[in-house]
């Protein structure tokens, strides 16, 4: 009996009942003992016993580790017995502290028996038997070992205001710390960019030095990528108090950009297509069509080289400051004697301009008497005005 | 109607020439050319009735070698162009029919009393037809005059006061002063 000791019934960790038998005495050896009539139960660590009731009042009982055991066996009834009881001897190994509380300090015996009043009704054997060498207990260090740790900062206690406003400063920076991992990759897309311009500008430089050797295709092609990086200060709303000063400075922006391109177009380029340029370039920081309306109708007042003209259509062009609408329709009119005859879609192939401009151009020329119209289910050309030339 | 060869100007095979003209000082060079190519045409072809919904199946109005045809509304704004000056009019209120007039009534009118003061034939009486298909008018430029244009030049020199126009139904004679 110097096996058992004095416990609470609660289960340990990772503890938990397999099965429970009622009116069990307990024998020192093959002595009977005083603990008699009462609850058995069995875990996975131990066997406990307790008084009827004591257990599921959470009150004191006896316990047992089944570490122990070394060896299990019924004891067969004697022949003489009528009596239903039946007896199990557990064979026990030496005790390994003796401090705790028992309910006996010293035996000479090594073995206990379970006797069971009335019988079992389940195989309490084979349960102990599996459970002996299942080894719970031996699995049980190791998440308490861990335990400490894990459990450390959960434990905190939180009260009040303070807890509450340090709870939420966590949350925030937890919160930033995501924020700013997924704009990792747009801070350096923006770095890469910057390298970009200065790679697009070192070749454009190459292709100007070296403009024979490459065909004229190839250069065109290049000039086409070129043109979709260029602008890498843009101008932008927030940098400026007024939105005149923006308007102005974008405006000059526009020019510095766009000059050489409208130069090589014929002096002209749609709206339309100055917005797309001048988005293409900036990549980021786009404008709107709107600011780039504004930005337009003060170039004029600017003295810039390019300025804002609607024709009477309403079509809306950034022309050459330089470029009146005689001088367009002079060299319209030239292009016209040239090939006899144009509709607005040869014109804008002939000149690599857009459909519209060419349509505009055409028109410009016969609103000066330079061309004349046929139009007819073919479509609306254009010829040399031989009504006033003869 | 015998189809007399005119010689096309070079407009005729321009085909803006058959598109009017937006520009105010082109259109009014285009529509004079029409005008005197239409003068031409019908006084070559002694075609003094047109009808302009009829216009297409003229070549005047339709270049077949070029594929172009003067708009029936253009048609209409050019004759209108003529009748100012009085070498067209219209005979109905939509427009539809026309009197091509390559001589003016006036000058009609003038050339028929030339002819008649010619041959003395002042205070006798003629009949239309003999004026039209007469003989003696075949060398005469208003030979085969439609009846009705005849008839209004005519009217101009009785209006002068210069003869008198009997038209009854069966017998259409003149009387001259």
């Amino acid at each position: 009996m110097n096996r058992w000791k004095y416990t609470t019934p609660l289960l340990l960790d990772n503890e938990s009942t397999l099965t429970s038998e009622k009116n069990v005495r307990l024998y020192d050896g093959d002595q009977k003992t005083s603990f008699e009539g009462g609850e058995l139960i069995i875990t996975t660590h131990r066997i406990l016993w307790g008084r009827p009731g004591a257990i599921s009042k959470g009150q004191t009982c006896l316990a047992l580790n089944l570490a122990l055991i070394v060896y299990i066996e019924e004891e067969s009834p004697s022949a003489f017995s009528f009596s239903r009881s039946r007896k199990v001897v557990l064979h026990l190994s030496e005790p390994t502290d003796y401090e705790q509380d028992r309910p006996q300090q010293t035996s000479i015996y090594n073995f206990i028996k379970l006797s069971f009043r009335e019988g079992f009704n389940s195989n309490v054997t084979g349960i102990l038997n599996d459970c002996i060498q299942r080894k719970h207990w031996e699995i049980f260090p190791q998440p308490t070992a861990a335990e400490p740790q894990k459990h450390a900062p959960q434990i905190k206690l939180r009260t009040g205001i303070v807890g509450i406003e340090r709870s939420l400063q966590e949350k925030q920076k937890a919160a930033d710390e995501s924020i700013s991992v997924a704009f990792q990759d747009l801070s350096k897309l923006m770095i890469m960019a910057k390298d970009m311009v200065q790679i697009s500008r070192t070749i454009s430089t190459k292709i100007k030095e070296r403009q024979g050797d490459i065909t004229e295709d190839e250069t065109v092609r290049f000039k086409s990528y070129l043109l979709s990086l260029g602008i890498d200060d843009p101008v932008t709303r927030n940098s400026y108090k007024t939105d005149n000063q923006y308007y102005r400075s974008l405006a000059k922006q526009i020019c510095d950009f766009l000059q050489s391109h409208i130069e090589e177009m014929g002096g002209m380029m749609a709206l339309t297509d100055v917005f797309c340029r001048i988005n293409r370039a900036r990549g980021l920081e786009l404008l709107s069509p709107e600011d780039i309306l504004n930005a337009c109708q003060i170039m004029e007042s600017m003295e810039l080289p390019l300025k804002l003209f609607e024709f009477s259509s309403g079509v809306r062009v950034l022309q050459l400051s330089t470029l009146d609408s005689e001088s367009v329709a002079e060299a319209t009119a030239i292009l016209l004697d040239d090939k006899g005859s144009l509709s607005s879609e040869e014109l804008a192939q002939a000149l690599g301009i857009s459909f519209t401009i060419a349509k505009e151009r055409l028109l410009t020329a016969e609103k000066c008497g330079k061309s004349c119209r046929d139009d007819s289910i073919e479509g609306l050309r254009f010829y040399p005005n031989r009504f006033l030339a003869e | 109607m015998s189809e007399t060869e005119v010689e096309w100007p070079w407009q005729y095979a321009f085909p803006p020439f058959f598109t009017l003209q937006p520009h105010p000082e082109t259109r009014s060079k285009q529509v004079s050319a029409w005008k005197s190519l239409i003068l031409e045409y019908c006084q070559k072809n002694k075609l003094f009735i047109i009808d302009v919904r009829e216009a297409h199946q003229l070549p005047l109005f339709h270049n077949s070698a070029i594929n172009r045809k003067l708009d029936p509304t253009v048609v209409v704004s050019i004759l209108s162009e003529l009748s100012k000056s009085g070498n067209a009019g219209a005979l109905d209120k939509a427009k539809h029919r026309w009197e091509i007039y390559w001589h003016t009534l006036e000058e009609w009118a003038a050339m028929i009393y030339d002819h008649v003061c010619d041959n003395g034939m002042q205070n006798s009486v003629l009949t239309l037809f003999e004026l039209s298909q007469g003989e003696d008018v075949q060398d005469k430029e208003f030979a085969g005059i439609h009846t009705d244009v005849l008839i209004k030049a005519l009217r101009v020199l009785e209006g002068e006061r210069k003869c008198e126009l009997i038209l009854s139904d069966e017998e259409q004679g003149v009387k001259f002063f």
